[in-house]
């Protein structure tokens, strides 16, 4: 097991220096944005002495490396700073709408994945079928749609002609459980849409790349059926592959909403980056991208590690 | 024991017919047409008797071994003929009922071990797989009887091995391992396909008696497949030669090995018989390639232990040892791919740098290589011109006609049809030809030793001899001197002058042919040569009573 500790603190530790390189690239980038935040705040008819006055009270006056280590070392005390917009502490606007967002993941991969991993492997038991056939077409079609385009389908369809579902998902912390999946039903759904078939062709393609492999052809020597044969045979050795997968499309998840949140009006973090963006709001923008970039390094982290653990080699040392 | 007498009872009175394939006509596919690979081969098994399948690669003796279970590659195809297995017609049977007899009345034993067991789950519930899937028995039955088989296959620890990962068991307990999974639900026919081809030739004596033995006691059919006769005369009752997916030669395999009637199958026979004559004792000049006290490793793994030997002009030193103990490691010294920790490569009395990085390049073109695989070792985007043209560029600076014309001498020289192959891809030639090649680009650099890397083991016997010749000949010829890796002593014996014997990155033994062949020997090198099984139906029988007389 101290191999895998070792490993995992590896991985973990790479992590960590991912994350504080990703934080200096999005600082600097903000840096080199266009414009000056005090004048687009206070207008055109602001006085150079309003304006130092603001810089100075916000520290914008400070060198960019002085601002910087600032920025970082609240950060790590959980102190994102103020909304330069509403006012508000980001950490407290921050939290419905992370909170909103990772439901909406949730609930989509909850759907998305079992979904996924079971056409994978029925595909790859009825391979060359039609069902294969027609599982492969179908997903394909999804996945080349833009997710907006898939969404405003479902809105016409099921919002529109059939009123299952609400075409707008406006949420809020005192709504029931069942009433809020029920209201995140159809972005939940568009977001299924586009990855499923990422994930259905992967797991295909780990098992079927394993069935030529000798001890596949000794599974099916000892007279064992077909879906056990994937099951218990391919299944555990194709792990690897279909974590990966798997974990990066939860990124996806987490990360590539603001479109479908936009069209849906959901109020997640991609609303509020696109709504901070447009009103210069620095520190929300910057606090939102740092958290995306959180979420696809834990998210990585946790596929390396989950591989190695499927690893029996390693699981299982001499 | 008792088992001598009981061996010879089952063995006179065989039962019935057990399998009884007629016609056999199997298909298979490439570039989208259906070739036919096994032309009409009729096989009958009774019940209790060993078949030896024998031939080269291509002779279609796994494909036919595996049609003894109605079963066919991928890309394969059963396309005529009858195969009757105790009164049902597996050639035409349901795919259901098929599965019923495999793993519970067929049972299927496999080349490689280490690969046919399925990585992710333990040994025993491999093992138990079969008898409860099939409703033979349940699972707790299944256990103890696995235990009981461990012993029996004379396997360390019977009682825990099966509760290890196949990666933490070594190949030959793995391979008896199989052999007990295929025994689980005591088969009436099990089909051994090259079970000893990977292994060392001492691993190999453990795996064959511990076959044998269990075959024996437990009266199971079998259809023993391999290339070496040597080995199939040691299990087999009866053996079929085949060729090209025909039969060429069927008998008793003690009269077969004694008098063989067909052209072919003396061929077989005769392919360790040859001999390079042995060339003068080197002068007392300065050796070509000296060793001198060598240690390397592997990260913190230690690989050699002060290591030295002497490679003298117009000779070849044979190193063997088995896997594992320092041979290719040797090699990757030399060429400077592994530089020591300990100890220096001295060329022509000058040492050479440690790394192929600081080396020359007229240092490294003296020094060439020939691999094991000549599949890997080319590129197969490139044709033989480009393969062999590189060397020539690289080393000699020859361009145009000139680089040309030199390509053409040296597939003279390798003795292939220069006009015919110099513009075919790799894919267009067969094993032999392609390591043919591979001696041409070695031979392209005009080095003036050749480190050859265990290069017939991947070859048919027949052909492999031909690659033994032609390298003899080339170094008679252009007084190249070898060092030649290898774990076959049969090859040491055809082409050594010197032999260096390695074990666990150590020279036991070093010396001429003559005196490390000839008692006495080392204790391992012993072990190691009268580990080379000899075409003797007895040969078995007596090693093991040999063995069994000394104390341990």
């Amino acid at each position: 097991m101290s191999q895998i500790g070792r490993l995992v603190a590896q991985r973990l530790a790479l992590g960590l220096l991912t994350l504080f390189v990703v934080s200096l690239i999005i600082f600097l980038c903000i840096e080199l944005l266009p414009g000056n935040l005090a004048q687009e705040i206070l207008g055109q008819g602001a006085t150079p002495e309003t304006v130092a006055a603001f810089n100075r009270e916000l520290g914008l006056d400070l060198p960019p490396h002085e601002r910087y280590i600032t920025w970082l070392l609240d950060m790590l005390q959980g102190d994102f700073g103020r909304s330069l917009a509403s006012q508000r502490e980001i950490s407290e606007l921050l939290a419905v709408r992370v909170q909103n967002t990772f439901f909406l993941a949730g609930v989509a991969a909850i759907i998305a994945i079992p979904l996924a991993v079971t056409l994978g492997i029925l595909a790859a038991l009825y391979r060359d079928s039609w069902y294969d056939r027609m599982v492969n077409v179908l997903t394909l079609t999804s996945i080349s749609f833009p997710e907006f385009f898939v969404a405003y389908i479902l809105i016409i369809v099921l919002a529109v002609n059939l009123g299952m579902f609400p075409s707008i998902s406006n949420i809020s912390d005192d709504l029931g459980f069942w009433e809020k999946v029920y209201r995140t039903a159809l972005p939940a759904l568009t977001l299924t849409l586009v990855c499923v078939a990422h994930m259905m062709r992967m797991t295909r393609a780990a098992i079927i790349n394993l069935m030529a492999s000798p001890y596949i052809e000794m599974a099916r020597l000892k007279g064992l059926k077909p879906g056990r044969i994937i099951l218990k045979h391919a299944l555990p050795n194709a792990l690897a592959p279909i974590i990966n997968v798997v974990v990066l499309n939860l990124a996806y998840l987490v990360v590539g909403v603001v479109l479908v949140e936009v069209v849906f009006v959901y109020p997640g973090l991609g609303q509020l980056f696109v709504d901070s963006v447009s009103k210069r709001d620095i520190p929300v923008v910057q606090a939102c991208s740092l958290i995306f970039a959180m979420t696809y390094v834990l998210l990585n982290l946790l596929a390396d590690v989950l591989s190695i653990m499927s690893n029996p080699r390693l699981l299982h040392p001499r | 024991m008792t088992d001598a007498t009981t061996d010879s009872q089952s063995r006179d009175k065989k039962g019935g017919i057990i399998l009884d394939m007629h016609g056999l006509r199997i298909e298979g596919r490439s570039d989208e047409i259906w070739h036919e690979i096994v032309h009409g081969v009729n096989v009958t098994l009774r019940r209790g008797e060993v078949l030896g399948l024998i031939g080269e690669s291509g002779a279609g003796k796994s494909t036919i071994g595996l049609a003894a279970m109605g079963f066919a590659r991928d890309g394969c195809r059963i396309s005529g003929g009858s195969i009757m297995f105790d009164g049902v017609d597996l050639a035409k049977a349901s795919d259901d009922s098929l599965r019923q007899l495999r793993g519970s009345r067929i049972a299927y034993v496999a080349q490689s071990a280490a690969a046919a067991f399925n990585p992710a789950h333990r040994l025993i519930d491999q093992y138990c797989e079969a008898p409860v899937q099939h409703g033979i028995m349940p699972r707790s039955e299944a256990e103890s009887d696995a235990i009981d088989l461990y012993h029996r296959l004379r396997l360390p620890e019977p009682e825990s091995i099966g509760f290890r990962y196949p990666h933490q068991v070594s190949g030959g307990q793995l391979q008896r391992a199989m052999t007990a999974m295929a025994m689980a639900c005591r088969p009436d026919l099990i089909v051994f396909d090259e079970p000893t081809t990977a292994l060392d030739v001492t691993t190999q004596i453990e795996v064959l008696s511990a076959i044998r033995d269990i075959v024996r006691q437990f009266d199971t059919a079998a259809i023993y497949i391999t290339h070496d006769l040597a080995v199939v005369s040691q299990m087999a009752d009866r053996i079929m030669v085949l060729r090209h997916g025909n039969l060429i030669e069927e008998g008793e395999t003690r009269g077969m090995i004694e008098d063989p009637q067909k052209e072919y199958t003396r061929d077989l026979l005769a392919v360790r018989t040859f001999r390079k004559e042995l060339s003068d004792e080197p002068d007392a000049e300065i050796p070509l390639l000296r060793v001198q006290g060598v240690s390397a490793a592997y990260g913190k793994v230690p690989v050699l232990h002060n290591v030295s030997m002497d490679i003298h002009r117009r000779r070849t030193v044979a190193v063997v040892g088995e896997s594992g103990s320092g041979k290719s490691t040797m090699a990757r010294v030399i060429t400077g791919l592994l530089p020591p920790s300990q100890g220096a490569v001295y060329y022509d009395g000058q040492p050479l740098a440690p790394s192929h990085r600081r080396r020359s390049k007229d240092d490294k073109r003296r020094l060439q290589m020939i691999y094991q695989m000549p599949d890997t070792a080319i590129n197969p985007r490139q044709r033989v011109r480009s393969i062999i043209g590189r060397p020539l560029e690289f080393y000699l600076g020859m361009r145009g006609e000139d680089r040309d014309a030199r390509i053409m001498q040296l597939l003279e020289m390798i003795e292939l049809d220069p006009d015919e192959f110099i513009d075919r891809y790799p894919g267009e030639l067969s094993g032999g030809q392609k390591q043919r090649i591979c001696i041409a680009r070695a031979l392209a650099a005009e080095p003036e030793l050749i480190i050859c890397d265990e290069v017939t083991s991947a070859l048919d016997q027949l052909v492999a001899e031909e690659i033994l010749k032609l390298l003899q000949r080339l170094q008679d010829e252009l007084g190249l001197a070898y060092m030649f890796i290898t774990h076959d002593i049969a090859t040491v014996r055809a082409v050594a002058d010197e032999i260096v014997v390695m074990l666990q990155g150590e020279v036991v033994e070093h010396g001429p042919k003559a005196e490390v062949l000839s008692p006495p020997h080392h204790e391992y090198t012993e072990l190691l040569l009268s580990s080379v099984p000899e075409m003797d139906p007895d040969w078995l029988d007596n090693l093991l009573v040999e063995r069994s007389d000394q104390p341990a």
